[in-house]
């Protein structure tokens, strides 16, 4: 294995700087072409009261994905330790047949 | 993460996510969403912890990749499961807020896709340590450098191109009454996450330990 | 730097000496791709005419397809031959095989794509001699990138199981963003109104995605090629 200088890594990694500053222009100018997309909201603005006709259509949403939330990470949850308990239990088996075999030799 | 601190932190972890639910309905609404726009603080921590797991993975790889560090590996394997496990939280809560915000359930912008996109390289992690047979562990983590690097084109999407996706701005311009609400959401999910990779990497520890376990009694019957 | 690109030369032409007297991986890549634009093209159809705003698309969606059973075959002849561990054991520096390999795909990819641009053209009636040139570019890039990334990937997925269909699976998921660019660049440049600072503005892209792409595969050939 032959070793590899340090000037190696400092070479590609100039390299690397150099491709990306010849390149990072490009996003900047794909900004500047015609964009369809309306834009992003950059700040939410509160308020205290919903406006009525908001209340009901949201709520199922709402509930839906607070429910998979939960869902989601308690089967995670579940099956961690599933299979936690699997391979414990496998691990007392074989330390049992080591101890067993050690004690027979 | 000895045993002690884990359940210390699970009860710390517990105690946020039964208090997070008052705190997100004192929240006050959001003028142009309303209600729908309380998914997000679930949401955004889901995603920062999707994210934060990519670079664990990441770095994890690297790791293993050029130090040779075998537990670096077991920690990346966690990592790439939990990027799955918040991505899939990330993917469904999004286009449930989305479907009443923008109107359609998907919508094929920068940040949309490129989440996609980081979700599906870390699914490919996963199916090629599954199935990919004797070496795919080397394989692998260069396939999690690919997604550690994809993560900041993530986060950065919506500032430079014009996405219907609410900019990073919003974030860091929250008012204190959902600030409140938003951070104690991410303490919990962060604390969670933390959790959810010691036990995860612990079950690594665990299947390693049996390997070595087999190959002694092997040893022994020889 | 010399013994680096001189290496890299030895590979591309041994593949290339194996390619040209055989022809086997140009000949089943080529008609595949053809086979790819037909099929696409018969399912995007309005009365009895494929769709042209679908070219772009076609073009790249063949190339990907067709580039990965190139990259496939490429490797899958080295695992045939056992040639990949005289490769490895050779006294050569990683880096430079994996530059070799690459540009045996690229070559093989460039002569497909010699052919399926102007079938694309003929086809969907899409204008590819409005902007040689751009078009070249956009081709080059996204190609160089493609391959980048899958001839890494295919060079590691050499001695593991299901390869053949990990291969996609791997792939995609990481390339979309070059995919991405070369349709949107090449849509810009098909257009009525041939949006040129877009298509520009596109090649920028895809020159950042394929110097992030090379140094991420040269960092990590050597490690992940070592037993």
């Amino acid at each position: 294995m032959t070793e590899r200088p340090i000037v190696g890594w400092m070479v590609r990694v100039i390299v690397f700087v150099a491709a990306l500053a010849v390149a990072a222009p490009a996003p900047a100018a794909l900004v500047t072409a015609p964009q369809q997309a309306p834009a992003g909201q950059s700040e939410f603005v509160p308020i205290d009261e919903l406006p009525p006709a908001e209340q009901l259509p949201a709520a199922p949403l709402l509930i839906a994905a607070y429910a998979v939330v939960w869902v989601v990470l308690l089967a995670y949850v579940w099956s961690l330790w599933r299979r936690l308990g699997v391979v414990e239990k496998e691990l007392a088996d074989v330390a049992r047949r080591i101890e067993s075999g050690q004690r027979r030799a | 993460m000895s045993n002690k601190t884990f359940l210390a932190v699970l009860v710390v972890a517990m105690l946020l996510f039964a208090v997070a639910p008052l705190m997100i309905a004192w929240a006050p609404y959001e003028a142009t969403m309303g209600l729908v726009q309380k998914i997000f603080y679930f949401h955004v921590p889901a995603a920062m912890a999707m994210f934060v797991s990519a670079f664990v993975c990441g770095i994890a790889s690297a790791l293993y990749l050029f130090k040779r560090n075998v537990r670096a590996d077991r920690w990346a394997i966690a990592a790439a499961e939990l990027v799955a496990l918040f991505g899939l939280v990330v993917l469904i809560s999004g286009p449930l807020w989305a479907r009443k915000a923008w109107g359609v359930w998907w919508q094929w912008d920068a940040r949309l896709t490129s989440t996609l996109v980081l979700w599906m390289i870390f699914l490919g992690y996963l199916l090629l340590r599954r199935y990919g047979g004797p070496g795919s562990d080397k394989l692998s983590a260069g396939m999690a450098l690919f997604g550690m690097a994809n993560v900041p084109f993530v986060y950065i999407s919506v500032n430079i191109w014009r996405t219907v996706h609410p900019t990073t701005n919003v974030v860091m311009t929250l008012s204190p009454g959902m600030r409140g609400a938003f951070w104690w959401c991410v303490a919990a999910f962060m604390l969670l996450y933390v959790l959810a990779l010691a036990a995860r990497a612990r079950l690594e520890d665990q299947r390693a330990r049996l390997e070595e376990l087999y190959l002694a009694l092997d040893d022994d019957l020889a | 730097m010399n013994t680096f690109f001189s290496t890299a030369f030895l590979v591309m032409k041994k593949d290339l000496t194996i390619e040209v007297r055989s022809r086997e991986i140009l000949y089943t890549t080529l008609f595949f791709a053809v086979s790819c634009v037909l099929v696409f093209a018969f399912s995007f159809v309005r009365d009895g005419r494929p769709l042209e705003d679908a070219a772009a698309g076609i073009l790249w969606i063949a190339i990907a397809f067709s580039g990965t059973l190139a990259l496939g075959r490429t490797f899958e002849r080295e695992r045939h031959g056992e040639t990949l561990r005289a490769l490895m054991m050779a006294p050569a520096d990683r880096p430079a095989i994996y530059v070799g390999k690459l540009l045996g795909v690229l070559a093989v990819m460039a002569t497909v794509e010699a052919i399926v641009v102007p079938l694309v053209g003929l086809m969907f009636q899409a204008p590819i001699l409005a902007r040689p040139l751009l078009l070249v570019a956009l081709l080059v890039t996204g190609t160089f990138g493609f391959a980048a990334v899958g001839t890494l990937f295919a060079a590691m997925l050499v001695r593991a199981r299901s390869r053949d269909v990990l291969l996609p699976v791997l792939l995609y998921p990481i390339t979309v963003p070059v995919i991405i660019a070369g349709v949107r660049g090449t849509a810009a440049l098909f257009q009525a109104d041939v949006d040129e600072p877009m298509a520009r503005a596109w090649i920028g892209m895809l020159l950042f995605f394929d110097a992030v792409f090379v140094t991420l595969a040269l960092w990590t050939f050597e490690p992940v090629m070592t037993e």
